[in-house]
């Protein structure tokens, strides 16, 4: 379990990561955390020919509320995104999910931007950005562009990102203070990927719900309204509209079953939080 | 010479480890940190990504010319200069350290690259390029029971290669008096208590005296070390096996290493260096073992009072791919102690050892233990629900009297103590039982699904070395001679200024043996554990040593120290002679104490120890008449009590046998399934305690693993034989917050059958708590039949299984998706319009080059019979760069209406293969295109991919699609990809074809 | 020199252990590999190679991380310490060291430098942790032979004592 052969680019600047990009392309691919890259390079599922390391660059590693939404850099790690002040006063929800990324010790190195880029349909980043309504920032030499995460998360593992494309940072917006919020996974140990994970803002009478770890990426559905003795009814569609994947730790009928389950209680648990 | 001995100061003290102030610096030399001669080279091996296949070529032209690359040897080198392994059977079931023209398992080493280092030996093997023919894989083992299996061995001529039957008593009589007959079968899965460090080898072939220097964490028995020298036609003295003292875990596990030892071996001898080996995790988990994973037809025949009059055991031991020594093991060592803690002396013992496409079965912790107590306290569970009485009430029923010991029971077994009426007793006090109880109703009040478990399991220790003989007839073992007895050594040895060293044949693993080695010299020689030196390597050529050594069947406690104390009172008995000469006192009055030798009753007569000990090597001339010079002794030591199996096949397959209780209090989540352990006692009687600390160590760890048995741990196999567990995040090893303390009581009866009166202590939880968790789980939600491990998802279906239907719109938006699946072959269904009619999509399909654009990566197709392609395709986009052979056939044609399109991919990171069918039927503005497909994949990619795999793949199948509709419109073939992932990508390939 | 080519040695600078060394390196070889085969720090232990395990962790500017998952070009002007570095000047054990020793907190020994690094990087972030936070950590690494218990109280021992 070595990794094969590649060119290192120790980035000096964003310009720097983009004109790498822009001259190798599919050929390079972006080391930040590394803690997914890293693994699947050492398994040779990824062998890139250029890996560019963003970890050290210092424009990379903030955390900025602009306006209504509070940035997040693409070299920022999970660790310092749940100890930000920042994110504490305005992304509580991530407070509360992050801690179930990894461990401790991969949270200090891995990024949250990196795994929305990775886009792990089980990641609980993915998942959040999808809900929180964040948008990619998404730069290259032909310039810069914003996708709504709706429009950047377009499957497994898939993003809209061209192959020229450096997600410099992550955009999410402040949580309504007066709205509540859940977030609960099902896993079959502490740190693993979720095997379904829910996150639920409710906003008054909206309900948003979340889900990962059941379809190929993050799924979101915002219901307007619904009447308590109709969540069951809309949690059900939802269960069966997210398709039937299964893999060794738990079967399709099971994820079904959480999203039903767990999908109440957490909205239960978000809309108790309300004020 | 006069044995006398102090009393014991250090001895049964929890005495912190000697060997821990190394460990915490990080400074223990495990193998892989020791230095190597110069010039080593390094291994990496290719393996197969089939379970069953045969190899039709083999090409190493071009992995030989890549960097640093100095040899690639195949199982044609293998087959030329080694014999097959010997096995305890006489059925042909050949096995090389190198796959030769068959594969049997995913992960079965198939060739080896030797070059300057790891990452160059790992770059080599992409570029080894092996034709398979797969052939159909056998993984369940009653599947492969069945006569009409395929063969994983056609030379034996059947998959159940050996078949016994016991019968211990008069089984027949008691079923047919008994009140009732009650069964229950079990399926127990395969897992493996996975050591963090892996295997290492440092092989050196030496021709001067054509002899090999091996280095390695081999942990035993050396049972098989004739086994290697046999297979590579050496004398045992030509196979020099060196262990290191610290190693990073064994639990049995590296037993497995000897054929990488071999394969090392040939390795070195052809290419004139020393190679070294260092199994990575995925190798591990993949490829190096198992416990076998067993099904168990077990009968009671009962009283209505719960009294059990006979037992029934059908077994079938399933050993994967290959059995390797010392297999089948599990399914004899506990032969003679098959009816646990209970007094039933009649029953009936069938097995059964069966092979399949899986990865061959070793030595795990519990060897075999786990099995059967899975098999018996579960039916000791049953029988009280079916009779309606509590379990405890059974267990209490049926245990070995109070009275009874030393007591022998039906197949076999000599228990010489215990009091299992009183472990019960001190365990529901001091663990609380009736508070428990209440608890549970309490739980069961607020609609809660809580559970109370116990298991009663006997642990055997020290293995009786003629048990597997058991497996031969009456006859058979006439004829071979008779095989029992358990050989310890130990040495004790005095330098000149009178510190004391200590070898020993354990080979540990982590479990302290030094320290408790030291606390037993230093309580004969009068000093503390920290004057004692004890170094834990062994070498077959400078230390004596045995088919016993090893470190296995928890054999240290009760066999080991007996050699090492016997060696320290000889030389005890030495320095009391030498002493007494200067003392002027009889021997027997010579005592040892603070470091001194003294005169009993006048300390103020006292010499040094040091100066004792000297007086051997300065001046042999002063020791008393008749005494040889020196001062070091080695001590061996066999019990008679494990004697060879007798006419009637009753075998005591070990010498000690300890008790343990458990109890375990738990509840299911109604909501989630998951298991909640709230409470766990855990009651041990494994004799006299040589160190407390160390020992509650064993229990904690086995309890850990134990629980890892219960709830996660299992290696998943699909039906086709793709292999789903090669990670350390598919294969779930507990952690932390997964693990509780449990509660552990400790109660005392001497072993009479060894010295110092130890039992075994390290494999009872790993034989109790997965049957205790599953007990508790069973009263929790009143269901009979559980598998292991209790994963949340399991547990659901049978607590839960019904769901609301899909809202109409869904149900009708996606026919045909239904089709249930088998195994982990991966199949799906979809539909699309295409707006040309049947005729042109048909003309597409059949098109070579029009299918070519179709296939991501490839850039033409190779025609080979009709409708039959291939294509070289490599992957150069995206993140993933990996070459794949394709094959691709249209069959069944049926123009313009439908086709099966099939084939399958080869390359580096797995194989796949799959079809379907493709039906077009004509409708309004075009073309309806249907499809189906089953894939299957294997090797790499499914080993370490598993939990992704069912989503990309149908990601992928729906890509071709989209592909194929692209292309047919006459656009862009690659729109389809545009947000292609590597993932996706990568299964694409691997299942679209 | 932002590009370091592949199958080249490259001179890498950083601290180690509290002192400024230098190296050198391919790419590809990772942190592990590097500290074990080029450094001598045979402490740093590998078992899983894809970051689960946590056998390997170091602390990379005081931070508890794989080293399995870092490549050793990425070390560069980094402060690296490993197990090596918890024993004093004089080779006293540190309390941790010694508290792991009295609760029996390690059998094999093989998982017990990563975790020992941990557990220092995590007492400096929350230096009154609970049980159930110091199991939380602790998740981060597998140990096959202890069942946790002795290492979990060895850490409390040491909170409550520092």
């Amino acid at each position: 379990m070595k990794p094969n052969n590649f060119n290192y680019v120790r980035a000096e600047s964003v310009d720097h990561v983009l004109s790498c990009l822009a001259e190798h392309g599919e050929n390079a691919r972006i080391l930040a955390g590394g803690q997914s890259l890293i693994a699947m390079m050492n398994f040779r599922l990824v062998e890139p020919a250029y890996l560019i390391d963003i970890s050290g660059l210092d424009e990379l590693k903030e955390i900025k509320t602009n306006g209504n939404s509070v940035e997040i850099s693409a070299a920022v790690t999970q660790a310092k995104v749940i100890a930000a002040a920042d994110v504490n006063e305005h992304l509580s929800l991530l407070v509360d999910a992050l801690p179930n990324v990894g461990h401790f010790q991969t949270r200090a190195k891995g990024t949250f931007c990196g795994s929305i880029a990775h886009s792990d349909p089980s990641s609980e980043q993915p998942l959040c950005f999808a809900i929180l309504g964040g948008e990619a920032v998404l730069k290259s030499n032909r310039g810069e562009r914003v996708l709504a995460a709706s429009e950047f998360q377009t499957g497994m593992l898939a993003t809209a990102r061209e192959d020229d494309e450096l997600l410099t940072s992550v955009r999410l917006p402040k949580q309504n203070p007066s709205a509540g919020h859940a977030f609960e996974e099902i896993t079959r140990r502490q740190g693993d990927f979720a095997i379904v994970a829910i996150a639920v803002i409710a906003d008054g009478e909206n309900i948003r719900i979340g889900v990962g770890g059941v379809a190929g990426k993050p799924e979101v559905r915002d219901w307007d309204g619904l009447a308590d003795s109709d969540i069951d009814d809309a949690l059900n569609a939802l269960a069966w509209e997210l398709g039937d994947n299964e893999d060794i730790h738990a079967s399709a009928k099971y994820r079904r079953q959480m999203v039903r389950r767990v999908g109440r209680r957490v909205i239960e648990e978000a809309r108790k939080c309300r004020s | 010479m006069t044995e006398t001995s102090s009393p014991l100061k250090y001895l049964g003290q929890p005495i912190e480890r000697i060997e821990d102030a190394t460990l915490l610096r990080g400074a223990a030399a495990y193998t892989d940190d020791i230095p190597v001669p110069v010039g080593t080279l390094h291994a990496a091996i290719l393996r197969s990504p089939h379970a069953h296949a045969e190899i039709t070529s083999i090409d190493v032209a071009a992995a030989e010319k890549q960097p640093g690359v100095h040899a690639v040897l195949t199982g044609q080198d293998i087959k030329e200069l080694t014999e097959p392994f010997l096995i305890v059977l006489r059925v042909p079931l050949d096995q090389w350290s190198l796959a030769v023209d068959r594969v049997r398992f995913v992960g079965e080493a198939v060739a080896v690259v030797i070059a300057d280092d790891r990452y160059l030996a790992e770059d080599a093997l992409d570029h080894i390029e092996v034709k398979y023919n797969p052939i159909e894989a056998i993984i369940g083992t009653m599947d492969a029971a069945q006569e009409d299996a395929v063969l994983v061995h056609p030379a034996a001529g059947t998959n159940v290669v050996s078949r016994r039957d016991f019968s211990y008593g008069e089984p027949e009589k008691a079923f047919a008096e008994a009140d009732r007959i009650i069964e229950n079968t079990i399926d127990y899965p395969r897992n493996s208590q996975t050591p963090l460090e892996g295997f290492v080898v440092v092989a050196n072939y030496l021709p001067g005296e054509e002899s090999y220097d091996i280095l390695s964490n081999f942990q035993g028995p050396f049972t098989v070390h004739p086994v290697m020298s046999k297979a590579l036609r050496c004398k045992g003295s030509q196979l020099r096996m060196r262990s290191p003292a610290y190693s990073g875990g064994g639990f049995g596990v590296k037993q497995a290493i000897f054929p990488y030892v071999v394969l090392m071996c040939v390795a070195s001898r052809k290419v004139g260096r020393p190679i070294k080996w260092v199994e990575d995790r995925l190798e591990h988990l993949t490829a190096a073992i198992a416990a076998p994973n067993r099904v168990i037809e077990a009968k009671a025949a009962v009283m209505n009072d719960g009294k059990i009059i006979g037992l029934h055991f059908e077994q079938w031991d399933d050993y994967g791919a290959y059995l390797r020594p010392p297999m089948p093991g599990p399914l004899y060592r506990q032969h003679g102690i098959m009816t646990g803690a209970y007094d039933v002396p009649n029953m009936t013992i069938i097995n059964n050892l069966v092979m399949t496409n899986k990865t061959p079965s070793g030595m795990v912790r519990g060897f075999g233990g786990p099995q059967i107590y899975y098999g018996l306290e579960r039916l000791i569970h049953t029988i009280a629900v079916e009779l309606g009485l509590d379990p405890l009430d059974v267990i209490k029923k049926n245990l070995i009297p109070a009275d009874a010991f030393p007591y022998r029971a039906a197949a076999g077994a000599l228990i010489g103590s215990g009091d299992y009426q009183q472990a019960l007793e001190i365990s529901e006090n001091e663990g609380k039982l009736a508070e428990l109880k209440k608890h549970r109703d309490d739980m069961r009040a607020e609609g809660k699904l809580y559970g109370i478990g116990y298991a009663a399991v006997v642990e055997p220790a020290q293995s009786n070395m003629g048990y597997l003989s058991t497996i031969n007839t009456v006859e058979e073992r006439k004829k071979a001679g008779p095989k029992g007895g358990n050989v310890a050594i130990a040495t004790v040895n005095i330098d000149p200024l009178g510190t004391v060293s200590v070898t020993a044949d354990s080979i540990p693993q982590g479990q302290g043996h030094a320290t408790v080695l030291a606390q037993i010299v230093a309580d004969e020689m009068g000093l503390t554990p920290e004057d004692i030196i004890v170094n834990m390597e062994r070498d077959t050529q400078r230390d004596p040593w045995s088919i016993a050594t090893g470190n296995y069947s928890s054999r240290f406690s009760s066999s080991t120290v007996v050699s090492a104390q016997m060696a320290a009172k000889r030389v005890r008995a030495k320095l009391a002679d030498i002493a007494a000469q200067t003392l002027n006192v009889p021997a027997e009055d010579v005592e040892f104490a603070g470091g001194q030798v003294f005169a009993k009753g006048n300390p103020e007569n006292t010499l040094r120890f040091s100066r004792v000990a000297g007086t051997t090597h300065w001046s042999p001339g002063e020791l008393p008449a008749d005494m040889a010079p020196g001062i070091t002794e080695t001590a061996t030591w066999s019990p008679p009590e494990l004697e060879p199996p007798n006419d009637k096949d009753q075998i005591n397959t070990s010498l000690t046998y300890g008790f343990v209780f458990d109890i375990c209090g738990l509840e299911v989540d109604k909501v989630t399934g998951e298991v909640r352990i709230d409470k766990y006692v855990t009651m041990h009687d494994s004799g006299n305690i040589l160190n407390p600390l160390l020992a509650d160590g064993q229990v904690y760890g086995a309890f850990g693993w134990g629980l890892g048995i219960a709830l996660s741990e299992e290696f998943v196999y699909s039906e086709d034989g793709s292999f789903l567990s090669g990670t350390f995040a598919d294969y779930l090893c507990p952690t932390a917050p997964e693990v509780p303390e449990p509660q552990i009581l400790h109660m005392v009866t001497p072993e009479p059958f060894t010295p110092l009166g130890a039992k075994g202590i390290g494999e009872g939880n790993v034989m109790s708590t997965p049957v205790c968790v599953a007990n508790a789980v069973s009263d929790a939600i009143g269901i009979r039949d559980l598998q292991l491990p209790l994963s949340p998802s399991k547990l659901m279906s049978l607590i839960d299984d019904d769901e609301p239907a899909a809202p109409k719109s869904i149900a009708d938006a996606k026919p045909a998706t239904s089709k249930p699946k088998s195994g982990r072959g991966l199949s799906g269904s979809g539909q699309a319009i295409v707006p040309v009619p049947p005729t042109e999509v048909w003309d597409t399909l059949l098109d070579p080059v029009k299918l070519a654009a179709v296939i991501p990566g490839c850039h033409e197709l190779d025609l080979v019979g009709e409708n039959s392609y291939t294509a070289d395709i490599s992957i150069g986009v995206g993140a993933v760069k990996g070459r794949f052979q394709a094959h691709v056939k249209l069959s069944d044609l049926h123009p313009p209406d439908s086709v099966i399109l099939g084939g399958g991919m080869t390359g580096p990171l797995g194989s796949s293969s799959g079809g379907g069918r493709v039906t077009l039927t004509a409708v309004d503005g075009g073309t309806r295109v249907d499809y189906d497909y089953e894939v299957e994949i294997t090797g790499k990619v499914a080993a370490i991919g598993g939990r992704m795999l069912d989503g990309a793949s149908r990601v992928l199948v729906d890509q071709f699609f989209k592909r194929l509709i692209a292309q047919i419109e006459g656009g862009d073939a690659n729109a389809g990809d545009a947000a292609g992932s590597w993932w996706s990508r990568l299964l694409k390939f691997l299942g679209a074809g | 020199m932002p590009q370091l080519n592949q199958e080249t040695k490259h001179k890498i600078n950083f601290t180690l252990n509290g002192k400024a060394v230098s190296g050198y390196t391919e790419p590809r070889t990772l942190l592990s590999d590097f500290l074990r085969q080029e450094m001598a720090l045979m402490g740093v232990h590998v078992s899983c190679e894809h970051g689960v395990c946590g056998s390997c962790t170091v602390q990379i500017d005081g931070k508890a991380v794989r080293s399995c998952l870092t490549f050793a070009v990425q070390v560069e002007g980094r402060a690296v310490d490993t197990v090596e570095s918890l024993a004093d000047e004089n080779g006293e054990l540190s309390d941790l060291q010694i508290a792991f020793r009295k609760h029996h907190g390690l059998q094999c020994g093989y998982c017990t430098p990563g975790i020992l690094m941990s557990v220092e990087a995590f007492l400096e972030i929350n230096p009154k942790p609970n049980e159930d936070e110091i199991r939380e950590m602790l998740s981060g690494h597998i140990c096959r032979c202890t069942g946790y218990t002795g290492m979990v109280k060895a850490i409390q021992d040491v909170v409550e004592t520092r």
